[in-house]
This record gives C-alpha cells, sequence and structure tokens, in this order.
C-alpha cells in the first residue's frame, strides 16, 4: 500500500488575483445562506448586508490582500454587519423583536459547522432558494428577476439590460415579488411531497426561460447574454445534484441548455453576424459541453415520461451530432418535432417544423407545412417566418417569390446582424 | 540623516459620495481588481510606503478642552466620506500627482486629495 502523500504546503495565493466572478458568486451563496437563517421575511435584509460585504471586501481587499478563504470572510462580515444592524436601527418590533437572537444563534450555528457539512447546506440553501423565487404566485418574469439578484448575484442594471427594462423597474419588480413572498409566508422549505413535482417544474420553466433570454440573439452584450446562459445551466445542475430536483425532465433540459450552449461559440462570425446553424464552423462547437449533453441526455431516459425538454433536447442532440447540415438526420429530427407540435401547438414550433418538412420531403412539402400552420397570423409579423419562407421558396427555384419575402423579413427584422443576413439573402435571390 | 531625492512622501486620501448608486457584485469585483494593480503597482516600484482602508460610517470628530465636545463626526452631514488613506514616496508633488491619476475610481464620485508629508529635518 502507498503510505500517504506528505501534506503538500498550501499553494501561495496571488493576491491580485481573484476567481471569475468571485464577487457575483459568493452574493449568490450569501444571500442563500442568510435568508435560511432569517427567514424569507426578511430576505431584503439578507441583500443588503451581503451588499455591504462585498463593499467592504472591494475597499479593503486592495490594501490587505484577498483572504485565504473569501467566503469564510464574507460570510462573518457580513453577519457582523447584520448585528450591526439589528443594534444600530433597533426598530424591531413586535414579531420581529424576537428575530434578532435568531440571527445571532442561527448565523453562529452556520459559523460552527464542519466546511464539507457547510458546503452541503450551502447547496441545499441554494436550492431551496430557488424554489422561492420560482414559487408560482410570482409572475414568471419576476421569478427569472428575483433568480438572477438572489442567486446570480446580477445587479438591477444587468437584469435591467438582460430584459430590455429600466433597472427603475426591474427594482420595482423585485420589490413587489419579495412583497408578496413575505405577504403569503412563503418559508425557506423544500415543497412538500405532493406538490414537489409542479413547483419543481416551474423551476424548470424559470431556468428554461432564463437560457432562452440569454440564448437569443435578439439584444444586448454578448457577454451578458453568455453569463445568463451559464447561470442557467450552473443552477439547473444544482437542481440535478439535489434528491428533490434530480428528475428525469431537469437532465432532459440540461442536455437542451448544454447543447444549445455548445454551439454559442460558433454562432456569430468575425464581423459580428449572426451565421445560421447551416453555415456555422461546427469545429468550433463545445465538444466537452455536447459530452456533458449526452450524459444529461442518457439519465433523462429513466422513466416514462416525455417532456417538451425531452423533444427539444432530442433535436439539439441531433443537431450536435451531425457532421454538417446536410448529414443532419432530419427524419429523426422532424418525428421529434411531430411530437413536440403535439404537446406544444405553439406557431414557432410548427415553423421550425416546416423547416425539417422540407428537409425530408422537399422544398414543396415545407411550403405546404408553412401554408397549414394554425394562428398563422400571429407569425405573419416574426420575420423568421418570412426568412424560412424565402430560403424554401430559393430552394423551390422560384427566386422571384423567395425576394417578396426576404423584403417583408427585413421589414421586420430589428438585429443589425440579422438584417445583414436577410440583405445578403435578398440580394442572392436577385431582388 | 541623508535626505534621498526620491523620499518625500505624500498622503493620498480618498474619498467617494455617499450617495453614490449601488454598485453590482460584478462592478465591485473590477473595481477590487483594479485597485488591487494599481497599488500592486507602485508596491512593486517601491513607491507604496503604507496604507490602511478607513471604517466609513463609525469614528468620533472631538472639539474643545480634553474634547469637551465629541460629535459623530461629520458624517452625517458630508456630502463625501473619506475611504483609505495611503502614503507613497514621490521625487515632486508633480510626479505624486501622476501616481494618483491612474488611481481607478477616479472619473466617477469620488477624489484623491494629494499632500506632502513634510519631513522632520529641513
Amino acid at each position: 500500500m502507498k503510505p500517504p502523500p506528505a501534506a503538500a504546503p498550501p499553494a501561495p495565493v496571488d493576491v491580485a488575483q481573484t476567481v471569475d466572478h468571485l464577487f457575483r458568486r459568493e452574493a449568490g451563496r450569501l444571500v442563500a445562506i442568510l435568508t435560511r437563517h432569517f427567514g424569507v421575511a426578511h430576505l431584503h435584509l439578507a441583500e443588503d448586508v451581503v451588499q455591504d460585504a462585498l463593499v467592504r471586501a472591494m475597499q479593503t481587499w486592495p490594501y490587505t490582500g484577498v483572504p485565504q478563504q473569501p467566503s469564510a470572510w464574507l460570510l462573518q462580515t457580513a453577519k457582523n454587519r447584520a448585528l450591526d444592524h439589528l443594534r444600530r436601527t433597533r426598530v424591531w418590533q413586535g414579531k420581529e423583536a424576537a428575530l434578532a437572537p435568531l440571527v445571532e444563534d442561527g448565523l453562529q450555528a452556520a459559523l460552527a459547522v464542519a466546511p464539507p457539512q457547510f458546503e452541503e447546506e450551502i447547496r441545499d440553501s441554494q436550492l431551496r432558494m430557488m424554489f422561492v423565487c420560482c414559487h408560482p404566485g410570482l409572475p414568471q418574469e419576476a421569478q427569472v428577476a428575483l433568480t438572477l439578484k438572489t442567486l446570480c448575484g446580477f445587479g438591477e442594471p444587468e437584469i435591467a439590460a438582460a430584459f430590455l427594462a429600466t433597472p427603475a423597474a426591474i427594482a420595482k419588480r423585485l420589490t413587489r415579488a419579495r412583497e408578496y413572498l413575505r405577504e403569503h409566508g412563503v418559508t425557506f422549505e423544500l415543497p412538500p411531497a405532493d406538490r414537489l413535482a409542479a413547483r419543481a417544474d416551474a423551476v424548470r420553466q424559470a431556468l428554461y426561460l432564463l437560457f432562452n433570454e440569454g440564448y437569443k440573439a435578439s439584444h444586448g452584450d454578448s457577454l451578458l447574454r453568455a453569463d445568463l446562459c451559464a447561470e442557467a445551466i450552473r443552477l439547473g445542475e444544482l437542481l440535478a445534484a439535489h434528491p428533490a430536483g434530480a428528475d428525469p425532465a431537469t437532465h432532459a433540459l440540461l442536455a437542451l441548455m448544454l447543447c444549445n450552449a455548445a454551439r454559442l461559440p460558433a454562432r456569430l462570425d468575425d464581423a459580428g453576424s449572426v451565421l445560421l446553424l447551416a453555415a456555422q464552423d461546427r469545429a468550433r462547437w463545445d465538444r466537452a459541453q455536447i459530452a456533458r449533453a449526452l450524459a444529461h441526455l442518457a439519465a433523462s431516459a429513466e422513466g416514462a415520461a416525455v417532456t417538451r425538454f425531452h423533444l427539444e433536447a432530442g433535436i439539439a442532440v441531433c443537431h450536435c451530432l451531425a457532421p454538417s447540415w446536410e448529414a443532419t438526420d432530419w427524419g429523426q429530427i422532424l418525428e421529434l418535432y411531430d411530437q413536440l407540435l403535439a404537446l406544444d401547438g405553439s406557431p414557432v414550433v410548427a415553423l421550425n417544423r416546416a423547416v425539417a418538412v422540407a428537409k425530408v420531403q422537399g422544398p414543396a412539402a415545407g411550403l405546404c407545412a408553412l401554408d397549414a400552420i394554425e394562428n398563422g397570423a400571429a407569425l405573419a409579423q416574426y420575420h423568421l417566418y418570412h426568412a424560412v419562407a424565402g430560403q424554401l421558396w430559393l430552394d423551390a427555384s422560384d427566386p422571384a417569390r423567395a425576394a417578396q419575402c426576404y423584403r417583408r423579413a427585413l421589414e421586420l427584422a430589428a438585429l443589425p446582424a440579422e438584417r445583414a443576413l436577410l440583405q445578403q439573402r435578398l440580394t442572392q435571390s436577385g431582388g | 540623516m541623508s535626505k534621498d531625492q526620491n523620499s518625500t512622501r505624500y498622503l493620498f486620501v480618498f474619498r467617494f459620495a455617499e450617495d453614490a448608486p449601488d454598485p453590482t457584485p460584478e462592478q465591485m469585483q473590477q473595481m477590487h481588481q483594479q485597485w488591487t494593480d494599481w497599488m500592486q503597482g507602485m508596491r512593486k516600484k517601491g513607491q507604496f510606503v503604507s496604507g490602511d482602508p478607513l471604517e466609513e460610517t463609525t469614528g468620533k470628530v472631538l472639539r474643545g478642552t480634553r474634547g469637551s465636545q465629541v460629535t459623530d463626526g461629520p458624517f452625517a452631514e458630508a456630502k463625501e466620506i473619506m475611504g483609505g488613506i495611503i502614503v507613497v514616496t514621490a521625487p515632486s508633488l508633480e510626479a505624486a500627482v501622476e501616481l494618483a491619476r491612474d488611481c481607478p475610481s477616479l472619473g466617477g464620485p469620488f477624489s484623491v486629495e494629494v499632500r506632502q508629508i513634510n519631513p522632520l529635518n529641513l
């Protein structure tokens, strides 16, 4: 038997460096830990003292260097701030007066627990926070905003940029959400067994929305958008690692998000124009992420239920594994779209299905499928509808009709990168 | 005691506006990194003598004989909070000002006051 290796000396810490997003990450962890002890009704107090602790870190670490254990330093500082706050304000009346010793005892207990257990408790706290943020009584956009604020450490200006809203509007949305949670006595407990499935579903929906918000190229800076995708994946993995959330549907959602995220590096060309799947350099897809997606796809197959995440993940995996656009398993994709359309008859799903129909049965069949879309009126204002039609007319060797479609698409498209692509297609159509 | 041309010490006093909007964690991380880089740069060149952050909202101001008047300081009414001080060495006030120009918080509601520390033996 090999003797245990001698304890390695601690690696020298470069005081000038901190890990990427350390402040954001710590904000999310600390708010969850503190809310566990303060109660959901005092979510805002937790957010305030965490903000104070981070400000203090920003102001003192440049003088002293980053402490060996930044997390413990920040928690201790936030705790001290909470105690200061209690002493200073003395506004705790009635029910709230009982909070002071609770805060102190709870935090002492949290600090006393040994690190490994503590890590587990932090993950558990973050998961509970996820269920709180995605409470079904809150509008979905409030769920996502609250998740970004409390679990991901995003600031109001960043959330506002992601949702094309003003910081003031986001602040109002967050305030209303906190009020709702307080007024309805939402607790920091995992939902009871009989409601767990439905509540986990709401969490997955919010993560899906968060991911799509980052994935769609419609607005904003691409770094922020990639961060949104990464956060949705991180929280999804947290959900999948916990017995309360390790559902096949969670694995399916992760497979879907990872597959789509794997293609992000190839989605823009060097000039910043959007590249459609057909034109992307597949060598730039992130193979490691695709491998993780496949592992989650395998885990998602345990169980009989087929959710929309399963079907969308299946489609995304087909694309990720195909050597080229032409050599894609379109038959399989069409089958998955047929099932998806049966689950979710939305015009956008039908539009994507029409592309698959054209690939399997030819452009004429694709155009028929486009015509047959119910609620097609809703699509008439959607630039991609006309872009797809344009492509199908081009494939059907009718450039005049194609040009007509591309012109309509150009009237509707807002994003410069998308307009550039449409203009190029219009030129190809001789229009 | 020999008087080195380069050893004149200067005090930098950092002040920032009390009512500045809350930075986001990501902005704080960037600011932290920039301040660390700035201070490390001065350390590496041997220009940094000492420095400490100041507790922003607690402190007392004494006035009168033996501090007969003790107040909570100018904190409540002041528009600016003193956030920290450092001592650096520089060959001249102009050179010290050039060092201070690189302070990363400049540009926002923030100021650096540069003062020469009078040496004991002139």
